[in-house]
């Protein structure tokens, strides 16, 4: 096994001790740290967990750290645990080139959270599909309407508790 | 953004003061210059693009919930079909990623063989690229003389792995086998013949007054928009920001080689266009560097419980054949956790965030492919301009439908 998994920081406290001068951490305790609820530090990749309501905020702080491209955004279903869903925005940084993962827990039946398009709006397609795909709100989107499947199709596909084979 | 604006146009009334000229038109899916089954709405006022709106989803296949049934690397051949004019770039990410997964690396060889060949699938990306996009604006041959030399690359592809277009070389530790005894001869004959057939596309287009008609000032994006949009490769680096992963983020050994990063301030499709060009010519330069300095030693990692064994192996050794069986019918578990990787395809920014649960099945893996950020891009670049101008753009973003449905 290589240095990076050696080197992981597991939780909150440590992240905070391993990595006080990360951009991305200061800017997130410059603005509320009461809203990280988790850290990682694992195979050279930071993840911040953030609390649902609190994430366009923490969107608005880490771009104004330099965190300035939206690259990719996705949600993982953890179906059957609580909370169910995971989102997983991936923020890269022209400047300091490097990645980091802002994550946020959902549950419920009608999980939502805020839109990011006010902040990046390349999350526009990308909240399109994780609400076609997976059936998560976006408070605030422009046009939520399905993007990959067809209009009338019911169900969303990437849930875990949907039949590979379709619904009979 | 207006409540208007954001309506798709089937649904929403006419723009403000549009009165009764303006005519809702439906473009594809299929159009031939859609470069497969891209729809697009358009509201136009004359010939004045008003408004666009994609209509995407025609290809989607579901491939990210077929990869959850699969073994890890039953994965790889999967990642062929998302992109298929740049094959080896959706291999390379996901053995990437997967291989950060497991705290695994590639041996030197293996990388700087993935390196040539990742670059060899730029180079055919960018060859179909260029030989539609002038097909589309009407220059027909060219596109006659880009696949004349795509050929040469499919046919070494296909002395590599057995398969044309969807080769699936990378294995997840390192590649398939070894390289055929005259694959690095075939590859320095064809990057010695191509930088003049770059020259003469060059001599065919670059000063071909239609084509520059036709392309300057059209589709102009600026820097601002391209980063909020999404938009990455060398339309980004058409506007003006000046950022690729090979360079700036190396992956896979790229630390390695001398390139250039061609950038151009203007924004527009004749950017985009010479972008381009220049960017074959560096990857040629890559894949003279990674003959020159090919290592020697293994092209696959040791480790004998994620890789399969050597065919002659797994006939003479006992314990290569468990290995070989418990791979084939059991997988490997990778330690839990989750991972992004990026890496610069020939289209951009292709990423793959790969989630593991610890067992031998991905739980979850996610595709982030330029063409689908960058379609975003497509309403801004065409607006107010001529309905014409459209297929100009949607040939500059070089846009492929399998990695926007996925």
């Amino acid at each position: 096994m290589t240095e990076a998994i050696k080197n992981s920081l597991e939780g909150k406290a440590a992240v905070l001790e391993g990595l006080p001068e990360h951009p991305a951490v200061r800017a997130i305790l410059g603005w509320n740290p009461g809203a990280l609820v988790d850290a990682k530090f694992d195979r050279g990749e930071l993840t911040l967990t953030i609390a649902a309501e609190e994430i366009h905020a923490a969107a608005v702080a880490v771009q104004a750290a330099g965190y300035n491209f939206f690259e990719d955004m996705t949600a993982v279903d953890w179906f059957p645990s609580s909370p169910r869903f995971q989102l997983s925005y991936h923020i890269l940084s022209h400047s300091y080139k490097e990645y980091i993962r802002l994550r946020v827990l959902v549950d419920g039946p009608d999980a939502a959270v805020e839109t990011m398009t006010t902040v990046w709006p390349a999350a526009n397609y990308y909240e399109r599909e994780v609400f076609d795909l997976f059936g998560i709100r976006f408070g605030g989107h422009p046009n939520l309407r399905r993007i990959l499947m067809p209009d009338d199709w019911e169900g969303h596909p990437l849930r875990k508790d949907y039949p590979v084979e379709g619904y009979r | 953004m207006s409540d208007l604006q954001s309506m798709p146009i089937l649904q929403a009334p006419v723009a403000e003061g549009a009165k009764d000229q303006h005519m809702v038109v439906n473009m594809g899916p299929q159009h031939p210059a859609t470069h497969g089954v891209l729809r697009l709405v358009l509201e136009i006022d004359g010939e004045i693009v008003v408004r666009l709106y994609p209509e995407i989803g025609y290809l989607h296949t579901g491939i990210e919930k077929t990869c959850e049934a699969k073994f890890y690397q039953q994965v790889v051949p999967l990642t062929d079909r998302v992109n298929y004019l740049d094959p080896l770039s959706n291999n390379l990410c996901y053995c990437l990623a997967v291989e950060k997964l497991l705290g695994l690396e590639a041996p030197p060889k293996a990388q700087w063989l993935r390196v040539l060949l990742a670059e060899l699938s730029r180079l055919n990306s960018h060859l179909i690229w260029l030989g539609t996009h002038a097909m589309d604006i009407g220059a027909l041959t060219v596109f006659l003389y880009t696949f004349r030399e795509r050929e040469e690359i499919l046919r070494i592809f296909e002395g590599l792995a057995g398969q044309r277009m969807m080769t699936s070389y990378f294995r997840i530790g390192g590649l398939l086998m070894e390289p055929p005894l005259d694959f690095f001869d075939r590859v320095q004959a064809f990057i010695h013949m191509l930088p003049e057939k770059i020259d003469e596309y060059s001599n065919l287009l670059t000063g071909n007054p239609i084509f520059r008609g036709r392309l300057k000032g059209v589709g102009f994006l600026s820097a601002a928009d391209a980063v909020a949009l999404g938009v990455t490769g060398p339309p980004m680096r058409a506007s003006g920001v000046d950022f690729d992963l090979r360079r700036d983020m190396p992956y896979s050994g790229y630390e390695k080689f001398q390139f250039h990063v061609p950038i151009a301030t203007e924004g527009d499709c004749w950017a985009r266009y010479e972008v381009r060009l220049v960017e074959m010519r560096e990857s040629i330069k890559i894949i003279q560097q990674a003959l020159d300095g090919m290592p020697q030693g293994p092209i696959k990692a040791d480790a004998p419980k994620i890789v399969l064994p050597d065919r002659e192996k797994m006939k003479t050794q006992m314990e290569a054949l468990i290995h070989h069986f418990k791979i084939v019918t059991d997988g490997f578990a990778v330690p839990a956790g989750e991972v992004y990787q990026g890496i610069e395809a020939g289209h951009g920014q292709t990423g793959y965030y790969v989630v593991s649960d610890g067992t031998a099945k991905p739980y979850r893996v996610h595709m982030r492919y330029p063409s689908f950020a960058t379609l975003q891009a497509l309403e801004t670049m065409c607006k107010g301009r001529l309905l014409a101008d459209v297929v100009a753009v949607i040939g500059s973003i070089d846009i492929v439908l399998g990695e926007i449905d996925r």
